[in-house]
């Protein structure tokens, strides 16, 4: 017991004695048994490395434990605690509180996502539609099965995906989305920028298949360009570019 | 029909319109815009027929690109199957009625009959 | 649609404050075009007007010689150039020009697909379309 103990205070690297504090805005909303969400205030503690995390760790540690947040990494790595702050959508993890030149921080769950509870959503809708644009390489052959052959790439070849791989599927260019935000049928900027990873990767056979799956009438058209997805990717991931250079395969521009 | 092909006219239309309409728009500047819009004028631009022609291009070029632009919004804005269909149907329908409309009024000044 | 799905809906697809001018462009642009469908729409019954001879013109086209007649085709005008110019850059950006070329991002990772031949390009448009607009209003006031 008192290894977990040690283990708590571990968690949390800012110390209650900080000389400057912030009001940290967390929605609540349970959708068991709440009608609306609304907002609870805790004055926090923070120096200027602390982070929106830390920052929510410290609200569940000393003030209210109830609270719901997803996280692991707390790196930037894992995806798993996107969520809306002060008004934009960003990794808890990998916002510092000083980089938001405001004493109020509001956070709220992402946009477009179901709530499981408070800032934690749901990401099956995310996990299926990146499984539907088939992230995985596609050939009839394999370099499992044979000793002689291996999948050879020049840097050139691995740089016209390698940007595209760094996605963390943290769901943030989804909760950005204009498109996103009324549609709930449209593929959506994560899927689209993978399957751009996939086609461009010069190892794969699957464009056309992956093709097919984007021309619907929910699917690549209803990217209008409006670059928000990229704007809000923490991984430079960029998935408006992806989107434009996957559309010039379907016209034409590209093959 | 496939979506890509449905936005490759898209822009097709939008390209061509562009064009189109500078020389439609050019045409009311030259000689005044006033005097441009008068009677005689404009009944005068309807009988000579390429300029009709342009007209009737015009017409279905922007009922083409607008209505599927409206599609494209309304089926952003909702989601269902019966919902979908009746906007596609629906966009088609008044792109019909639209270039029908319009059609109806180039045809009759040009063969004469106002 | 569903509460349970979290949607921002058509307040948070139309809202052009929180992601720079690109999602202003994305909004002007729709909203735009909506603008000049329905003053499409109605430019063709206008002109049907021809049909009931020069009395039927002349009665219609006094409706719209007016002053709120000419600020609203002023306002048809930017709408016009706007659309114009700015699906231009959105149909180059479809195309894949201009929207830089894939690299391994460093940090603090911009986005090189949102760089300044784009911003210039929305800019241009919503310039253009106010010298339009002034254009268009000293041609039909100084008539």
């Amino acid at each position: 017991m008192a290894q977990i103990s040690s283990i708590a205070n571990e968690q949390t690297s800012t110390p209650l004695s900080s000389s400057k504090s912030i009001t940290l805005r967390i929605s609540r909303f349970n959708p068991e048994h709440d009608g609306s969400s609304r907002f609870m205030e805790f004055s926090v503690p923070v120096e200027k490395w602390t982070t929106v995390l830390e920052a929510i760790l410290e609200v569940k540690k000393h003030f209210d434990h109830s609270v719901a947040v997803r996280y692991s990494c707390r790196q930037a790595t894992c995806g798993s605690c996107g969520m809306i702050i002060n008004g934009k959508p960003r990794l808890a993890c990998f916002t510092k509180i000083s980089e938001l030149n405001s004493d109020v921080i509001t956070v709220e769950p992402m946009n477009n996502f179901p709530i499981i509870r408070d800032l934690a959503v749901k990401f099956e809708k995310l996990f299926d539609t990146h499984q539907k644009i088939k992230p995985y390489l596609i050939r009839d052959d394999t370099e499992l099965v044979s000793d002689e052959k291996e999948f050879l790439q020049s840097p050139e070849e691995v740089e016209q995906y390698i940007q595209f791989a760094n996605c963390i599927k943290c769901g943030l260019c989804n909760s950005a989305c204009p498109t996103m935000a009324t549609d709930s049928s449209f593929i959506g900027p994560q899927a689209l920028a993978q399957a751009y990873r996939y086609v461009a990767d010069s190892r794969d056979k699957g464009k056309d298949s992956r093709l097919k799956i984007i021309d619907d009438s929910h699917g690549i058209w209803r990217c209008h360009f409006a670059g928000s997805c990229s704007q809000v990717c923490p991984k430079g991931v960029d998935p408006a570019m992806g989107i434009q250079l996957l559309r010039g395969y379907l016209l034409g521009f590209r093959s | 029909m496939k979506e890509s092909t449905i936005m490759k006219i898209h822009y097709g239309t939008a390209l061509a319109a562009v064009a189109l309409v500078a020389v439609h728009i050019l045409m009311r500047l030259m000689g005044g815009f006033a005097e441009s819009l008068e009677y005689e004028n404009v009944l005068a631009n309807y009988k000579f027929v390429p300029y009709a022609a342009m007209l009737e291009l015009i017409l279905i070029l922007l009922s083409v690109h607008g209505f599927n632009g409206l599609r494209v919004i309304l089926l952003e804005l909702k989601q269902g199957r019966i919902y979908e269909k009746s906007v596609s149907y629906g966009c088609l329908a008044a792109m019909i009625g639209l270039i029908a409309y319009g059609s109806r009024t180039i045809i009759m000044i040009n063969m004469g009959l106002v | 649609m569903p509460q349970d799905e979290h949607r921002e809906g058509i307040k948070g697809m139309a809202n052009p404050s929180r992601y720079g001018i690109e999602r202003v462009a994305y909004w002007l642009m729709r909203l735009s075009g909506l603008g000049l469908l329905a003053y499409f729409v109605a430019h063709i019954y206008e002109t049907s007007n021809i049909l009931r001879g020069q009395v039927g013109w002349d009665e219609f086209l006094e409706l719209t010689q007016t002053t709120e007649g000419h600020i609203f085709l002023g306002i048809v005008i930017a709408m016009c150039v706007f659309h114009t110019v700015n699906g231009i850059r959105v149909m180059l950006g479809h195309g894949g020009v201009g929207i830089g070329k894939p690299a391994r991002p460093d940090y603090p990772y911009e986005p090189a697909s949102q760089n300044y031949r784009h911003k210039i390009g929305i800019y241009s448009a919503i310039l253009l379309a106010a010298i339009a607009m002034m254009y268009g209003l000293a041609v039909m006031f100084g008539e």
